[in-house]
């Protein structure tokens, strides 16, 4: 009977059982027994089947590098002789169990003294006692109830990110403070002409304003200055430095007539524009924070490898390998350095370089490359190269991709320096229209030009609409490093995917069996052979005949040959399971011999399964849609091209499609595209495309579980969303449409304060209603017109 | 009329301590986490419940 794992929910038969709850595999039973023992079942309460599905077999070695002090000295955050201080990343973090469970670890464990999980950053702290539990025996313990945490030895990197957030907070604070004072403070002025005046008091009004706006000016403000003096250093004037120049002129004609008791000065709207300013940028740059955009190869390996010396295993940091070293590669643990193979057994998954499907049969004495993961027992290999100068790794110190991404200057930057001519010219205009006419009016007039036409105003619609669109591709598993990516993905024309985990899911493989159809019985028996084997090909197989309700089978004389397959007898039948030359070796004559698991049955040979991945649905219309806005289409596989005319049926005749592409070629092929003068978008996964995910203009990481390992990209896509893609891509490039509208309104308000400042007019009451008002008009309607134009796009589903 | 003046001083000085309340607030890392704790604070009481039955 088909039942659901009442730890992860995988769907399983009903052999492990423990009262009447069913579980898919020991792990997960062993996960539950160790909560119910502790009173912990409260974790199966809060979410339904919140576990991790902990499949394979935990091997505690993995983290015995956590035993060296070095290692620890750069994890460990604050130490005393009992307590210290760790946090770990814990991508798996995703249900309110999560943090219960992570939050209650000292229940198991009275070595803990103290958890704390940060839910959106994914991240927990723990405080223990190290005399009571190891590092590495708490890491284990994360990792046995299914939060494995992702070690890397960051620095304090991270640390430093967070204190520019507060800064920034910091500076809000106190233009809001100030802001909301200067604003009560000068409203007596506001209403002054008509309810009489505040006679001896006006002074003291007027200079606790002053004193208010010192810290708006000096702190809150100092970010746009220091943006708009490096801005012209490098001879290039930035949306800051009109902005700064108005804050200065605001400033300056404010203490102007303070001193001389002409007025009382414009504080008030220039604190409420830095104010809003600054509460725009926040808000634009609210990032992400369980995503890390920014990986390199090292992100991918493994931190501690095990080497083997004159028979013993030691283990030691990655950096530390040096070529000649012998080196314990186990079950699902990765190759760190290209290396020669030293013993048999070794079936190798390159999926993660290459893109190929199938595992790999390695033989004794051939070469490995860093990147493969061993699928099997564990092998031992002979280091070649340092670990920095193996093939994959080599592709990062590529010059191609040293160079800085061009990124080009924002749309919004022209516009401010026409803005900025067009300001100088009118106030200088109306300084010599009011020379000609009355010079007692040329300083108030120009000063309030510059004044009321301050481009705030823009750079509040382009922080709030990028923010806004950012937020509602975040809301459709689209997740942009930054606004700059937006407006490159309106400048692209060229598309590139790539196949495996792209196209296809990368979670979803099925089997397709070539070859002379099999009799029940003959079915039974490879499910009762292939049950008895852990090997993952095995599992498929498994997994294959698992809904077909055939029965078990007595199996004799099973015999694994490692990395191979499997040999067994079953009523009177011998049975030969396995790769190609398994069988060629037992004289069996093979059609076809490629990836696949071979079948023979009393040395005839039956047929094959083959491993097709499943293309994701709704390609072929996206594609389509893609091609009818314009947008060229082209693929890079790694794998063979035997999927060609899957693939044109998909893709389309007129799609240049390359198969067996590495790495570099890949990077070498969007260079060509980008030569031709294409912007190019690539869309892939995995470390084979690493290369030109970050050499092409926007780069996409496709994943299937965002707690997953993604490339340096510019942007990371759930792969459930890529048949959206092109409405995600519309929708971003919508912005700048409602950046455009919203322009032409503020410019609209500015006339309005032109009216009144070229005539040299401009009250201070104007100024406080005027600024107000186009603020908050627009941060409203920004809102409101990306989340119209998020329905218009198709992006609903 | 003076009476506005130390009315203002008392205004300004306790919009200061919020101000000063919300700097503090910031530099304890209390503005780092806005969802945790809304889920946090579900948890306990319920829980020791549960245990018992």
């Amino acid at each position: 009977m088909q039942q659901n794992c009442y730890h992860c929910g995988t769907s399983c038969d009903n052999s492990i059982q423990v009262e009447d709850k069913f579980f898919c595999c020991a792990g997960c039973k062993m996960v539950f027994q160790l909560l119910d023992d502790n009173g912990m079942c409260n974790y199966y309460d809060l979410s339904e089947m919140p576990g991790m599905s902990s499949k394979g077999i935990f091997t505690s070695e993995k983290y015995n590098y956590l035993d060296s002090i070095a290692v620890q000295e750069q994890l460990i955050q604050f130490k005393l002789a009992d307590q210290a201080h760790v946090v770990f990343y814990l991508p798996q973090i995703h249900c309110v169990s999560c943090v219960w469970l992570l939050e209650n670890l000292h229940k198991i464990n009275p070595g803990i003294i103290h958890a704390q999980t940060h839910f959106e950053r994914k991240e927990i702290k723990i405080v223990y006692n190290p005399s009571k539990i190891s590092l590495k025996e708490l890491v284990q313990l994360l990792a046995f109830v299914g939060y494995e945490p992702m070690i890397h030895l960051w620095g304090n990197d991270w640390l430093k990110k967070k204190k520019v957030n507060k800064k920034q907070l910091f500076k809000i604070g106190v233009a809001g403070f100030c802001f909301s004072n200067i604003m009560m403070l000068s409203f007596p002025d506001y209403l002054s002409t008509s309810v009489g005046d505040l006679g001896s008091l006006r002074p003291f009004f007027v200079y606790l304003n002053l004193l208010l706006s010192i810290p708006v000016l000096l702190f809150s403000a100092s970010g746009f200055f220091i943006s708009a003096y490096t801005g012209l250093r490098q001879k290039w004037l930035n949306i800051d430095a009109p902005i700064a120049l108005a804050i200065l002129v605001t400033f300056g004609r404010s203490v102007y007539e303070i001193f001389t008791h002409t007025g009382s000065g414009y504080l008030d709207s220039m604190s409420g524009i830095v104010f809003f300013m600054l509460v725009g940028r926040w808000f634009q740059d609210k990032s992400y924070d369980s995503f890390s955009f920014d990986r390199d190869y090292t992100s991918f390996f493994p931190l501690g490898v095990t080497v083997l010396k004159e028979g013993k295993e030691i283990n030691k940091p990655l950096s530390e390998i040096e070529k000649g070293a012998i080196l314990l590669i186990r079950n699902n643990e990765m190759i760190t350095a290209d290396a020669i193979l030293l013993t048999d057994g070794a079936l190798i998954d390159y999926s993660f370089v290459t893109g190929e499907n199938a595992p790999i049969e390695v033989v004794k004495g051939a070469k490995v490359f860093a990147g493969g993961i061993q699928k099997g027992p564990a092998i031992e290999v002979e280091v070649l190269k340092p670990v920095g100068q193996s093939y994959i790794t080599e592709l990062w110190n590529s010059p191609l991709l040293n160079a800085e991404k061009n990124v080009d200057k924002s749309f919004v930057h022209p516009w401010s320096q026409y803005f900025t001519y067009v300001l100088f010219s009118i106030a200088i205009g109306s300084g010599l229209y009011w020379w000609w006419v009355n010079p007692s009016n040329i300083m108030t007039a120009i000063t309030s030009v510059l004044i009321v036409a301050c481009p705030c105003s823009l750079l509040l619609t382009v922080t709030f609409t990028y923010g806004n669109v950012l937020r509602h591709l975040g809301k459709y598993k689209m997740y942009c490093k930054n606004s700059s990516v937006l407006e490159a993905i309106e400048k692209i024309d060229t598309i590139v995917f790539d196949k495996t985990g792209t196209l296809t899911n990368h979670e979803d493989t099925h089997l397709v069996y070539e070859g002379n159809l099999l009799p029940k019985l003959i079915a039974s028996i490879i499910y009762s052979v292939t049950r008895a084997s852990l090997h993952p090909l095995s599992q498929l197989i498994t997994n294959y005949y698992s809904t077909q309700g055939l029965d078990m089978i007595k199996v004799e004389n099973i015999q694994n040959i490692t990395g191979k397959g499997t040999l067994a007898n079953c009523e009177g039948k011998s049975i030969v399971i396995g790769s190609a030359s398994l069988l060629m070796d037992h004289g069996i004559k093979v059609i076809d011999p490629s990836a696949g698991v071979f079948i023979a049955i009393d040395k005839v040979y039956m047929g094959m399964f083959k491993i097709n991945h499943v293309y994701r649905t709704g390609i072929h219309e996206m594609i389509k849609r893609l091609k009818i806005n314009g947008y060229q289409i082209h693929l890079l596989s790694g794998d063979h091209p035997t999927e060609k005319n899957n693939l044109v049926h998909i893709m389309g005749a007129d799609t240049p499609m390359l198969f067996e592409q590495n790495p570099n070629d890949k990077l070498h092929y969007i260079q060509y595209l980008q030569s031709k003068g294409h912007k190019v978008m690539m869309v892939g996964d995995g470390l084979n495309d690493a290369g030109a995910l970050k050499k092409c203009d926007v780069g996409i990481a496709v994943t299937d579980q965002t707690h997953l390992f993604t490339p340096a990209s510019d942007a990371i896509l759930e792969g459930g969303m890529i048949p959206s893609l092109d409405h995600l891509l519309k929708y971003a490039k919508k912005g700048k449409t409602i950046i455009i509208i919203l322009f032409i309104l503020s410019i609209l308000y500015n006339l309005v304060g032109m009216y009144f400042a070229t005539r040299a007019q401009l009250s201070p009451m104007v100024a406080a209603i005027l600024m107000p008002i186009s603020s908050i008009s627009i941060v409203s309607l920004s809102a409101l017109l990306s989340y119209i134009f998020s329905n218009r796009v198709g992006l609903k589903n | 009329m003076s009476v506005f003046i130390i009315l203002i001083i008392i205004s300004v000085l306790v919009a200061g301590g919020f101000l000063i309340a919300f700097l503090w607030s910031v530099q304890t890392g209390q503005m780092d986490d806005d969802y945790t704790p809304s889920v946090r604070m579900l948890f306990d009481d319920e829980l020791k419940k549960s245990i018992k039955k």
